[in-house]
Order: C-alpha cells, then structure tokens, then sequence
C-alpha cells in the first residue's frame, strides 16, 4: 500500500497579532507547526501501514524550512518525506497548489493521498478535493473513521451536518481528515533518530513535469487584492446584580431582541 | 518570487516595511529583499517612492482567456437539497445573487440537482428566473463525482460569469471539484461579495488566518469567478408567491461515481447538531463541569429552541461529541444568538461564532476575553444562573 499524506507547514495562529497601526500581520516570533488537521492526517496513513504494510511518505509543497515539518513527520513514522520546493511555485493559489501537488503524486506514485480537512492559515479546505480532481480519482472529504480498508476498497464514515454518511469508495481515493479519526502519536526515540538521518527528497520543476502557465502566480487564477482587519464588535452591556436581578435583565434583554 | 526589489533603485527607506500585509518584506545592509511570505498580493508595489518593487514577469500572467470572458453573463448559483428539502442557505444565496445579478444587469440561474418541479417552482419564488434542474434519481443522494460532473456540464453550457455554492459540508466537499475541472478560481467560504464598479469584477471577501484578518479576492482572467457563501451571512431575497421564471430540464448521461454512500447515520445525542441552521446557539465550555453540566445545557437550549455548541476543551474531555464543536477546527456559526456558558474565548473559538448577530457571555471570570465580543455579559457562577434562567424561560413561554 503506497500512503501519501500532504502535509503543509503553517504559522500557528494562535500567536499571531495584527499590528494595529498597519493593519498587517506580524510574524515574527510566530512558530511554524504542521497544519493541525495534517497531523491526523499522517497518524490514519501510519495506522494503515502498520495493518496492510507499506509505505507513508509525507509530501509537502513550500520553501525550503518547511523541510522541518517533514522531519517531524518522519519523527512520528512516516517513511519517506518529499519536499516541493521551486521559484516557480511561489505565489499558489489552491488551484496551482493542488495541479503541483498533482503532479508530483502522480511521480510518487500512490493508493491512499491524505490530507487535512483544511490549512488553519488560508482555511480554504480546497486543496484536497482539487488534487483528486487533478488526480482523476475519487476522494471523500472529512473522514471522521475508517471502518475498513481493503486492497482496493475503503469504507469510511465521512462527517456531515447532522450526523454522518458511511462511504465506500475504490482505490486509489483520496481522504480529507477531521481531528475526531484518531489520536496523533508522538515521535518516538526511534522516530526522532531516524528524522535526523532521513534524506529529505526535493523536487522541482523539471522533476514533475509540470506545466509552467498552470504554476505558482502566473498559473493562478485568483489573485489577492487587499488585506484588512476585521470589524471590532460593537459595544458591549454587562448585566449585573445578583443571579436573580441577572437572569431577570438578561430575559428583558431577550425579550427585546425577540428571541422570547 | 513574484514580487522583487530592485536593489539599484533600493534607497533603503523603508516606507514599504508597514504596506507587506505579510510581513514579507525585510531590510539587508540598507536594502529591502522580498522573502518566502510574499502572497504577491501586489500592495507594496505603489508603495513604493522609487518604484524600486516590481511583479518579476509582468504582464505574463494567463491572458488567452480575455477574450472569452465577455460570453460569460448570469450569476448561477447551486441549490442545495437534503433529502429533498431545499437547503435555507440556498434561499440565501437567491437573495445575494439577485443583488449581483441585477448590478450586471443579468439573469440569475439555479441549478438544482436531485430534486423536483415543487422544488424548482419555490426557486423562482425566491428570486430565480431560469432553474435548471436534473432530476435523475442518481443525484438524490449527494455524491462528488456525479454533482461535480453535472455541475461543470451546466456551467459549460451556461457560461455563467458568477457562480455561487453554500460553504456548507458539500458544497465545500464538490465544489473545487468543479473549479478545478473548469480552470478557474474559487474563494472558499465569503462572508461578503461586491462587484468592482470599474471592472465589474466579482470582489470576494472572506476572513484568513484564523479570522485575524480580511481579504479580498479577484478572479479577472477566467470565468465563472467561483465562490463558497458561508451560511446565515446573506439576507434572502424577497418571497413572491406570483413570481414567473422557466424550469428547465437538464438531462444527463447516467451519473457516474466512483464512491457510493451505504447508509446515512443520524447523530444518536437527541440535541440537534445542525448548527449551521441554528437561530439560536447555547454553547458550553470546560467551564460546564462535565456531562451533568451538558444535561443542564441541553434543557436550557430546549426552552429557548436552540441547538448546543461546544468549545473545543469541552470535546476534548469527552463530555459533547466533535460535531458540536464551535471555532477554528470545528464548525463556524452565525446564529441569531450565541450563548456562550463557561468558555473562555480563547481566540480559535471565537473565529467559529464571532460573526453571530448577539453573543451572550456567561462567566465567573470577569478578565474572560469573550466578554470582548459579548453584546450581553454576565459575571457569575453558570450553574446558579443557567438553571434559573432555564426555569424564567419556561416560565415566560408557558411551557
Ligand atoms: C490549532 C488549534 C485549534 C483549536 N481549535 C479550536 C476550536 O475549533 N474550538 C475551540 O473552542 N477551541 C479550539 N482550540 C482550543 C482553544 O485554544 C482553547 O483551548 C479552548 O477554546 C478553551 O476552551 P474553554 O473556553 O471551554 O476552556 P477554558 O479556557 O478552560 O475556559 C473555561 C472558562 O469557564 C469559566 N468557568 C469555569 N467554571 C465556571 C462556572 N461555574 N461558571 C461560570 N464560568 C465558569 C472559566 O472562568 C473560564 O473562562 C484550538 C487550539 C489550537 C492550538
Ligand atoms: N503547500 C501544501 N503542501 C502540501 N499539502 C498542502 C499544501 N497546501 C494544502 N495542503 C493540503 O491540503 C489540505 C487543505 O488545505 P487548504 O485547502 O489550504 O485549506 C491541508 O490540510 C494539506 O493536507
């Protein structure tokens, strides 16, 4: 069974502030983690393997120090790690970012690609049914369980809004990922060892060969025209007193705004 | 890069430092350099006093498309259906497409998959003048393969210039199916779009990074420009019972698919999940105590008619299932009301419910940040004042 898991490198936005002068982001000092859906992601490939056998290869596309998040993913088990770094990719949108990575599972070759629901920075959740559609296979998007995996088969159970669809689909497919499948592992000593030693494979342009007009910003069809802060909330009421006078003010309130 | 600096020209001034909404612009031995952030977002460019910033191929960008673009017109939009129902976030994106379409000055089209006449006729009541509809037993059912196929073939025949879906599990799921297929872009979950008055360009606004920040995206050189609505953020349009439009019947060749959905499973908690739907939302935090504090949750959003939420800490202890998870990795809501009882407001929940119309927070921690985007606060212990207020409620309707 060849497992590929994309993986993407993302600030994590937890610590980013927004200066408020210049309305910008200010990332310095910002840690880069692997996008946390991505984690679940490499976890379910891993569990696969350790059932049916062989390989997880971890891929991702961005400059070169996201060559960390790969050792981390190895640090967890993945066995190989391929690192999708070129000028030419620079400025992808989801559009070019899944026709590259496209194009280099197609290379890799695989039976299962697994990505995360979404990227906690562009939280757009569209890179991975776009790459399945490059890939001309199926995919099914926020797995919440696997049921069962075969040769050329999987059952999944695949969250919806008020409740869940059990999915079969033939391999190879596709599989976004949402945090309730599984439990992400922590690296082992071992995993840490062989994360230090593992060649990390990088390819470019020329190695996935792509075609330019469909990469990075020339092949990109949407284009970012501005950047803003969010509207601040408007001003806010405390109600106060005792549990009792609250309650009552609170129901006023309520009924004002005619929710009662 | 797409975007660089000249260093010639480079006087080191530093007036493009605060422009990068990225950060993507750093100074070396008094020059600037563009690094590895740059979303080549083009807004240090004129920033610049030298001119010393420049897009490094200029004018290359795809441009053979320009001239199909001008046989791209209506504002299409998909509605979606359940089990036959007519999704509410459907009616919502009649109610914007009928706002672009008439700024085109164009007709505004329904796609409707799976469903029948009935449907289609309440379509063209909400706004639509032509519903294409396919009503193949096939498409009864939401599947990828054959909705992303169905879609993309209307759409080629269509030419649509607008295309609008719901930011809902499938339309998020297909939908970049379909953009893909098409070669085109598509801006996931909008909570705002305009059209640009000079170039009649479709401006897509939606939050990033985890809600810190806005942007607005273009799509000008391929068509349809694609979008996904986020649910409850648009107004219906106007409801007439005598409006006339035309159903069209799309037929295509057996929907093919290469995945099948066995069985749908209905959520066994009896609370409702559908929070996407909600007008009124009762979430709780770790702040709820346990699976006995849950209970008490669940018989304060009944007596309001509201479905429950839950911070992520809460999901993590065990006490509410994933699906009711509000914030960054769980669900993003826009109800009427959100209650938010014992949570903190940490800023990856307040992502997934800020936009709410009123947000009511319940709190012991008078310093908690939620209260920052509260409408109503109240301090106090929520198991005194949830089970009092629980009592006034049914009190107050009568039950
Ligand atoms: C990558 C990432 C993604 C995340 N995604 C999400 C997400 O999608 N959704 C999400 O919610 N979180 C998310 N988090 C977690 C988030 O950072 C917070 O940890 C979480 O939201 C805290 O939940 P809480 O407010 O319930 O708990 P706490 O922060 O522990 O707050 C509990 C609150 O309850 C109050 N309280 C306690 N007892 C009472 C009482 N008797 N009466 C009244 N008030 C009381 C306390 O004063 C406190 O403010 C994410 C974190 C990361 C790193
Ligand atoms: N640059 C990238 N390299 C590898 N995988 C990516 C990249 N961008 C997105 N992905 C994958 O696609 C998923 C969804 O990302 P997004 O569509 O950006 O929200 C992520 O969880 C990753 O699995």
């Amino acid at each position: 069974m060849n497992i590929i898991v994309c993986i993407k490198q993302v600030p994590d936005t937890a610590e980013i502030r927004i200066n408020p002068e210049t309305n910008t982001l200010m990332r310095e000092g910002v840690p880069s983690i692997i996008n946390p859906f991505d984690l679940h992601a490499i976890e379910a490939g891993i569990r696969i393997r350790e059932q049916l056998g062989g390989k997880v290869t971890v891929l991702t596309m961005g400059p070169p120090q996201a060559e960390t998040s790969l050792r981390e993913a190895v640090a967890m088990g993945a066995d190989e790690a391929a690192l999708l770094s070129d000028k030419a990719f620079a400025g992808s949108d989801t559009w070019a970012t899944s026709y590259t990575l496209a194009q280099a599972i197609k290379k890799l070759g695989s039976d299962i690609v697994f990505c995360g629901k979404q990227a906690i920075d562009g939280d757009t959740a569209q890179v991975g049914p776009e790459t399945a559609e490059f890939l001309d296979i199926p995919h099914i998007s926020y797995v919440k369980k696997i049921e069962e995996v075969t040769d050329n088969t999987i059952r999944v159970q695949r969250l919806m809004d008020e409740g869940y669809d059990i999915v079969e689909s033939s391999l190879p497919v596709l599989l976004t990922v949402v945090r309730e499948l599984n439990q992400p592992r922590m690296p082992s000593l071992k995993g840490k060892m062989a994360a230090k030693k593992a060649e990390i494979k990088k390819m470019g342009i020329t190695d996935i060969e792509a075609d330019e007009n469909s990469l990075g910003l020339k092949g990109s069809p949407t284009q970012v025209r501005k950047i803003f802060a969010p509207e601040i909330k408007a001003e806010r009421k405390m109600i106060e007193g005792t549990p009792e006078e609250q309650v009552d003010n609170l129901i006023k309130e309520l009924r004002e705004i005619k929710c009662l | 890069m797409p975007v660089i600096v000249k260093p010639d020209k480079c006087t080191g001034c530093e007036t493009c430092l605060d422009s990068c909404p990225f950060d993507a612009i750093e100074f070396k031995d008094g020059k600037a350099y563009i690094n590895e952030y740059c979303n080549a977002c083009m807004t240090c460019l004129p920033v610049c006093p030298e001119g010393a910033i420049i897009e490094t191929e200029p004018g290359t960008r795809n441009m053979e498309h320009r001239q199909e673009i001008a046989d791209y017109k209506d504002v299409l939009i998909f509605a979606e259906q359940r089990e036959g129902k007519v999704a509410s976030v459907s009616y919502e994106l009649l109610g914007i497409g009928k706002k672009l379409s008439n700024e085109l000055d164009t007709q505004l089209i329904a796609a409707l998959l799976g469903a029948g006449e009935p449907e289609a006729r309440e379509l063209i009541k909400w706004g639509a003048d032509k519903v294409l509809l396919c009503s193949d037993s096939g498409l009864e059912r939401f599947n990828d393969d054959a909705y992303s196929g169905v879609l993309a073939q209307v759409i080629n025949e269509y030419k649509p210039s607008i295309v609008l879906a719901g930011a809902t599990p499938i339309g998020r799921s297909f939908i970049p199916r379909v953009a893909a297929k098409l070669r085109t872009g598509l801006t996931a979950d909008c909570t705002s779009l305009e059209i640009d008055k000079e170039t009649k360009n479709l401006l897509q606004i939606r939050p990033a990074f985890g809600g810190n920040i806005m942007a607005t995206i273009v799509c000008p050189d391929y068509r349809p420009q694609m979008a996904t609505v986020r649910p409850r953020v648009m107004k219906r349009g106007e409801y007439d019972e005598n409006r006339r439009g035309e159903i069209v019947h799309v037929k295509v060749e057996n929907p093919v698919s290469r995945t099948k959905v066995l069985e749908f499973v209905k959520e066994v908690s009896g609370i409702s999940v559908n929070l996407h739907e909600a007008d009124i939302i009762v979430a709780g935090g770790r702040g709820i105590g346990g699976e006995k504090g849950y209970k008490m949750l669940e018989e304060f959003a009944e007596a309001l008619g509201g479905s429950v939420g839950a911070s992520r800490a809460a999901v993590d202890e065990g006490w509410i299932p994933y699906s009711h998870q509000v914030g960054q990795t769980g669900k993003t809501v826009n109800p009427k009301v959100y209650i938010a009882c014992g949570i903190s407001g940490a800023v990856q929940h307040l992502v997934g419910m800020q936009s709410s119309d009123i947000i009511i927070a319940i709190n012991k921690n008078p310093e908690a940040p939620i209260f920052n985007v509260a409408t109503f606060g109240l301090v106090g212990d929520l198991f005194e004042i949830i089970p009092l207020l629980t009592k006034k409620i049914r009190e107050a309707k009568g039950l």
